[in-house]
């Protein structure tokens, strides 16, 4: 039990006329892997983003709680870690650097046994030292999954995980997600059908363009 | 400034020296502009008024060029998001300002160098009440260019921007250090600058406070 959940109130996004989904309430609490799917352009970027504080709601807001009191916006991202084809790494510095510097910046100490367990895990190890601009886009994603896991965040945020990755590395990428789901909350956002495949339920976000309310 | 602010300096230092974001365009900058100062002006005589006053127009003009970095590369390179996700807004605005206000320093100390050397008129007999001076006009030319970075940083036109939206912001600073330089060259004492002074002093109090309330919503899209 992570006693970590994240709640949807009343939730709405417009990017001026255009509505991009209204009245989405859910909560996700404790554990397991949630998953939020839609069309291209539904709005599934959008939520994520909005979950982990980097954009507002146009209306509504988000809860996140630990032992039921709740974050302060500012804190926030020492809860949170993030995965997307848009999230970019410092492209001038090695993979042991970047991590190292965001480490001291969100005011921790590098675990190092933890980070060379990851390095190992998403098979970058050999490479921990080379600059990020030499890694191929499949090693770029790899890499930004120990960026998000390497504080150990109760709450993981996964927009398109699978991108970029070939088969060997989409299975370490499921191992990892199912292995840190049985202590902290993973929320997948994506089409594919595998990704989709091994969370416990889904948000369809075309069902919140007319105001339907419901989280299947 | 804590610990956080101080790792985000580091990144930024190690990345500027990799990558010579800003240091490249200030330093082309400095020396293109105080050439053709050098140029225009020929044989002939300048007062001590226009020294101080050019000598900030080379500042402004300076800091234009190179301290909208901060941000810019940041949201130009798309690593703004790993920013966001990794430290509160306060700790990023005062890791980015703590650089800016390095940055300053060096690029207006090269100026005033550079200024003493080949300006005659240039000749600072109160150099306590230049170095006050000069250092609250840095200050808080630092902390104004870092919130305007801010800002355009998430506009379209950065460039062209950038100088537009300083300029106003910037003009009470800078034509009050104008004033502050003309002083200390003619040997004022600081009684004679006190309200110059005070001025710059209310502004840089001013403008910090402001930018930290105002970069919560900045940040945050």
């Amino acid at each position: 039990m992570s006693n970590y959940s994240v709640e949807a109130v009343e939730l709405n996004k417009t990017f001026g006329r255009r509505l991009i989904f209204k009245n989405l309430n859910f909560e996700f609490e404790d554990k397991g892997i949630f998953g939020i799917s839609g069309a291209n352009g539904s709005g599934k970027s959008t939520l994520v983003k909005i979950i982990a504080g980097v954009i507002s709601p146009t209306q509504g807001k988000i809860i996140h709680k630990e032992d039921h009191k709740e974050i302060p916006p500012e804190n926030l991202h020492n809860y949170i870690g993030f995965v997307s084809p848009y999230l970019v790494l410092y492209e001038e510095f090695s993979a042991y650097e970047n991590l190292s510097y965001f480490a001291r910046i969100r005011g921790v100490e590098l675990n190092k046994e933890k980070i060379d367990y990851l390095l190992n895990e998403f098979l970058l190890f050999d490479r921990r030292n080379d600059f990020v601009k030499a890694y191929s886009s499949g090693m770029k994603q790899r890499l930004k999954f120990i960026f998000a896991l390497m504080h150990s965040p109760k709450l993981i945020i996964l927009d398109e995980p699978t991108s970029n990755l070939d088969d060997k590395g989409k299975e370490s990428v499921y191992k990892i997600i199912e292995s840190e789901s049985k202590t902290s909350i993973a929320v997948i956002a994506s089409n594919e059908k595998s990704d989709l495949a091994i969370c416990e339920s889904i948000i369809e976000l075309e069902k919140f363009k007319n105001n339907k309310m419901n989280h299947s | 400034m804590n610990t956080k602010a101080y790792a985000l300096y580091k990144k930024d230092f190690n990345s500027e020296l990799r990558t010579r974001y800003a240091v490249n365009s200030l330093a082309m900058f400095i020396i293109v502009a105080i050439s053709v100062i050098l140029f225009s002006i020929g044989n002939e005589k300048i007062s001590q008024s226009l020294t101080g006053g050019l000598f900030w127009v080379v500042i402004f003009f300076s800091a234009m060029s190179g301290l909208s970095r901060v941000f810019v590369s940041e949201e130009e390179r798309g690593t703004s998001l790993a920013l966001h996700l990794v430290a509160a807004p306060s700790t990023i605005f005062s890791g980015k300002l703590l650089f800016n206000v390095i940055l300053v320093f060096c690029m207006n100390i090269i100026i005033a160098f550079l200024y003493s050397m080949l300006f005659e008129a240039f000749i600072i007999r109160n150099f306590s009440l230049f170095a006050v001076s000069f250092i609250l006009g840095n200050i808080g030319l630092a902390v104004a260019s870092t919130i305007i970075a801010a800002i355009i940083s998430k506009a379209g036109a950065k460039g062209t921007l950038y100088p537009v939206l300083s300029f106003p912001i910037l003009l009470p600073l800078i034509l009050t250090s104008v004033q502050l330089t003309l002083l200390a060259n003619q040997g004022a004492g600081f009684g004679d600058a006190k309200f110059e002074l005070a001025i710059v002093f209310c502004y840089d109090v001013i403008i910090l406070t402001g930018s930290y309330m105002l970069f919560d919503f900045v940040w945050k899209d």
